[in-house]
Parts: C-alpha cells; structure tokens; sequence
C-alpha cells in the first residue's frame, strides 16, 4: 500500500533558483529477501519507480532498489522556471500507483 | 568528505570458486576482498573487511562499468561514518557539473557492495535539475563500501566511494 504523499516546495522561491524538493510516501519497501514465520520467503514489493513532472515535463525520474529503506524519502533538485504544478507518482511491484500533486509559488522581485 | 578504500583492481580476476560447493557455504557470503580472494562461512558477524565486495555486486558492477573502472572524481557521498541502525541510513551524492546543455550528469547509480541486491536507485537527471545531487535513505545489511557511478552526457563514467561502519544491519537479515 502506498499511503501518505507528502511533497515539500520552499517558500519564497525565485525565478533561476535551484531548489529542492522533498517528498515522502509511507510504503513498507518489502524486500523480498525475509522469510515469514513459516519459512516461506515474503514476496517482493517495492516502490519501483518514482517519477517527478513539473508543468507537464519530467524533471527527475529514479529507480528504487530493495536498498531503499521503508517509507522512502527522495529530495531532488529542480531549476524554478516560473510558478507551476509539480507531480509526483510513486509505483510499486503490485501495480499500485499514487499521485501527489503540489502547487509551487514563485516570489516576483 | 568521500573517504577513499579500497578498490577493485581492474583486471582482478574474480572467482566464486566451486570450491565452496561441498562445505555449506551459501552463494551470499562469498566475498573477494583486495586481492586475495576470501571464502569464509557465514559467522553471523556484520563486520566484513573494507574493500569485500559480494558476488552480486561484481556482476552487477560490471554489467554497469564494464571492463574499465570509472575515474574516481568529481562525486561525493554524503553518509553516516558509524551507522546505528542499517535499516534507514540517510545519504546523499553529489556530483561536480555545471548541468549545461554541453555538460551535464544524465544518472547517478548508488551501489552496495554487501547487500543482497547491488543496485540501491538509479536517479536521473535533466536540464531541469539545475545540479546533480540526490538525498535519500538506504538500507545497509552490514559494514560495507558504498559506491556511487555517475554517468556524464559524453558517456563517461565517474565513481565517488565510501566506507559505512554497520552496527546492526538492515535489509530484513
């Protein structure tokens, strides 16, 4: 299950700045190396992919591996063209995929 | 502050020899250390000396770099020296480029070399990024190197590298 997107922009952004963006999501990064406690190994099931569109066009993209930890944290970077809708989508093995979208405010001098 | 370690001669030859078929030795602890190569059965020890490198990761590795080992420069891993718990290791990497159109860092690989899987994330840049840095927190199953191999627009190949005492490890054991 992916629960609990957060995305976090800063405040007082401007025009030619490089800020960066941090987000979370709550998901158990199931390894697929740990056995249940008949013995029986758990099945793999991770955020695979992690995609970041900003106005539309992709601006950071990443591939977890079982290394992530659990509930995984990204914070990237990202040049601030002007104001604008970031999304960011989290997938995981089983298929689920989740959406969080955040609006960026730009400080005009 | 990428401390340096030891590394992978290239050339080095690499054998998870049969010869620990017959003594119970899993595929998993077959570890090459500097030059001498090391089968040792599983203790349940986390230490493993600086410079070990599992079976997974040489192959991994390789598939990645090939038979030439990337210039160490230009990327820094930003990680604990002693981390208390494997489970959620806060890094971040680094790496020194103007990200111009003419010059800029298409991915960053960050690897461990005693996990059971190699390839930690594989994090892609764009023009839009403005700097080629990416923070997160990783899983470390033992005292190990960490790697990072950033792959230039030319096609280049740079590593940084670093060196994580494990107190208890992560990955589920």
């Amino acid at each position: 299950m992916i629960t609990k997107p957060r995305i976090k922009l800063p405040d007082g952004a401007k025009v030619g700045d490089i800020i960066d963006v941090k987000t979370v999501v709550n998901h158990v990064m199931e390894t697929g190396n740990r056995k249940d406690a008949e013995g029986k190994p758990i099945a793999r099931n991770i955020i695979a992919s992690f995609v970041a569109k900003f106005a539309g066009t992709e601006v950071f993209r990443a591939e977890f591996g079982p290394g992530i930890s659990a509930n995984p944290f990204v914070s990237f970077p990202m040049r601030v063209t002007g104001p604008g809708q970031l999304d960011v989508t989290w997938s995981d093995d089983l298929g689920q995929s989740l959406t969080e979208t955040a609006i960026l405010l730009v400080v005009i001098e | 502050m990428a401390k340096s370690s030891h590394m992978m001669k290239s050339g080095q030859s690499v054998a998870s020899q049969p010869a620990n078929a017959g003594t119970g030795v899993s595929r998993r602890v077959v570890m090459v250390g500097g030059l001498a190569v090391a089968v040792t059965p599983f203790d349940g020890s986390l230490a493993t000396p600086a410079g070990a490198r599992t079976v997974f990761f040489i192959e991994t590795y390789k598939k990645l770099v090939g038979e030439k080992e990337p210039e160490l420069r230009d990327v820094t891993i930003e990680i604990l020296e002693t981390a208390e718990n494997g489970n959620t290791v806060p890094f971040t990497v680094n790496v020194r480029s103007p990200m111009t159109p003419d010059e800029y860092v298409k991915t960053i690989t960050l690897l461990s070399t005693g996990n059971p899987q190699a390839v930690v994330g594989t994090f892609h840049f764009s023009l839009h990024s403005g700097r080629a840095s990416v923070s997160g927190r990783m899983r470390l199953a033992r005292t190990q190197d960490v790697i990072a191999v950033a792959e230039l627009n030319t096609g280049m190949l740079i590593r940084g590298e670093t060196n994580v005492q494990v107190m208890i490890g992560g990955c589920g054991g």
